[in-house]
């Protein structure tokens, strides 16, 4: 009796432990990466190969869903706003959503899946071929030389791509609302002006967005550094960092606006 | 005699529980090249990992160069890391960076030698293996065999003193084969390094190579020069050089009784 109550709980709690020993070790390597990030730094070109492999190459995807979510957002806004005759808000409706949330959490869900997963899997089939071994025997350390370069230029395009992303959404809201629709367009974008604070708006949504970026970044390079360096292993890292990610984000954002908005 | 370049002395290792070395001592000296035979999963390139601290022996010495590789501390490593030049089974070539590139990235990461230097140095080791002609290339567009040799190239870029080759010969040609196993030999003797070729082909390490240890699950069951183990009466040996499927080391791994895993006989007891 005894023994089956050991091996019921020591089942019950194995996945639990597994998960907090895999948690301790992803903050050593947070760790590990922030002390070797400043001799990366010392030559930073290597970031900035890695800003335009995570960054200029993420920005097709997000104007193009940047731009849709804005026309959706004014198509369903005006049909609500229209009822209680208060269509000529729209622009105000488009920015604050976008600023606020859109931008920063769909931006980044979108970098997770489309640069993230590409850094996990890049770091992980680099560890499965034995590149990363071979660094390290040639006295050069792979946090350094490969997981610090693409950590920061994640964290770096990360705002970058959101702020994109509200841009492109308030053109498009502005596309629907003024020629499709027919609202003035000095009160559209007059309303606006006056309605988003510059401080509690627009900072508040590029702080998030510096969040997600941390939080995507150190997903990515962990579960690659990480990953079983089999094909199973790596292909199992990339879906983990793409459902991590956004699990990691929406926790994140609710926390981040309770603070921000509600003052908690 | 000169002091021994590497050595092992009593050396035993485990992964978790599983042991994999167990009373390991050996020694390579200046201009050898030694061979380390056994079958897959002898724990070969375990003992090539304890060389370059990957991994700390728990029991036992892995000296390098006078300097005992478990006690060294992480900036001290990276240090003694300099002395080695390892080739990868499959040579691990950074396929993000040209052939080129690939050559010089010891020489960019740890020397501050001006671009020229790096690049008449990167050529002068490309001539070294043959491949001066691919230097433009990227590595997704070499033959194995050459992929190997540009590896090999790298390894020596900054002139090591012990060179390290795990299965260097697996998945070669003929041609490829014999031409990487004349490298290993003349490079050793040209830069005056210590080598160990970890490898399970026969032929080939008995033409090259000065001494051979054999291991079998973690023990060296036999050692002895080329002319030696043709000479040996060993059974493992034997096995090994003439390629037999069973002997001393079993073609069944242990299982239970093969009736009572096809339910033909009730398990007694």
């Amino acid at each position: 009796m005894a023994d089956f109550l050991v091996r019921f709980f020591s089942r019950l709690g194995a996945p639990f432990a597994r998960s907090l020993v895999k948690l301790g070790f992803a903050c050593r390597f947070f760790v590990a990466l922030l002390r070797h990030s400043p001799t990366s730094f010392l030559r930073f070109n290597l970031t900035m190969r890695e800003i335009w492999f995570a960054g200029v190459l993420s920005v097709l995807i997000i104007v193009v869903s940047g731009l849709f979510v804005g026309m959706v957002l004014a198509l369903q806004g005006y049909e609500t706003l229209v009822r209680f005759g208060a269509s000529s808000s729209l622009g105000v409706l488009v920015a604050l959503s976008l600023v606020r949330e859109l931008g920063p959490v769909v931006g980044a869900l979108l970098f997770a899946s489309r640069a993230g997963s590409a850094i996990t899997a890049e770091i992980g089939l680099m560890k499965a071929t034995e590149q990363l071994a071979a660094m390290e025997l040639m006295a050069v350390n792979p946090v350094a030389r490969v997981v610090a370069p693409r950590f920061w230029g994640g964290v770096i395009s990360m705002p970058l791509l959101a702020a994109m992303f509200s841009a492109m959404g308030i053109l498009g809201g502005y596309l629907v609302g003024v020629p499709l629709l027919g609202l003035d367009e000095g009160s559209f974008w007059s309303q606006m002006q006056s309605a988003v604070d510059f401080r509690l708006d627009v900072m508040n949504g590029v702080i998030k967005s510096a969040f997600f970026g941390v939080a995507v970044s150190l997903i990515a390079v962990f579960e690659g550094y990480d990953a079983p360096p089999t094909a199973e292993g790596v292909s199992g890292a990339t879906t983990r960092t793409v459902v991590t990610s956004a699990l990691v984000i929406l926790a994140l954002d609710f926390v981040l606006t309770a603070f921000m908005f509600r003052g908690v | 005699m000169t002091p021994p370049l590497v050595e092992f002395q009593h050396v035993s290792f485990a992964y978790d529980e599983q042991p994999v070395l167990s009373d390991v001592s050996l020694t390579v000296a200046r201009g050898q090249v030694v061979a380390i035979m056994g079958g897959s999963g002898s724990g070969k390139t375990t003992l090539l990992k304890l060389i370059g601290g990957q991994v700390r022996a728990d029991a036992g010495r892995v000296c390098v160069d006078g300097e005992e590789v478990g006690t060294l501390s992480e900036s001290q490593l990276y240090s003694m890391r300099r002395k080695l030049g390892m080739l990868f089974q499959f040579g691990a070539l950074f396929t993000d960076l040209s052939v080129f590139d690939n050559v010089a990235f010891p020489l960019r990461e740890r020397t501050d030698l001006p671009e020229t230097m790096i690049r008449d140095l990167v050529l002068m080791k490309l001539q070294a293996v043959g491949l001066r002609g691919v230097v433009n290339l990227m590595p997704s567009e070499l033959s194995g065999g050459m992929a190997r040799r540009v590896a090999l190239a790298r390894a020596i870029a900054l002139d090591p003193r012990v060179m390290l080759y795990d299965e260097p010969f697996t998945g070669l040609d003929p041609i490829s084969l014999a031409t990487t196993g004349k490298l290993i030999r003349e490079l050793n003797d040209a830069l005056g390094t210590a080598s160990i070729v970890v490898t399970h082909d026969v032929a080939e390490s008995l033409a090259i190579v000065d001494y051979i240890y054999f291991l079998s699950e973690g023990v060296i069951v036999a050692q002895g020069t080329p002319d030696e183990v043709r000479a040996s009466s060993h059974p493992f040996v034997r096995q090994f050089i003439n390629a037999e499927p069973d002997g001393p080391l079993p073609f069944h791994k242990p299982a239970p009784p093969y009736a009572q895993d096809l339910g033909l006989e009730v398990a007694r007891g």
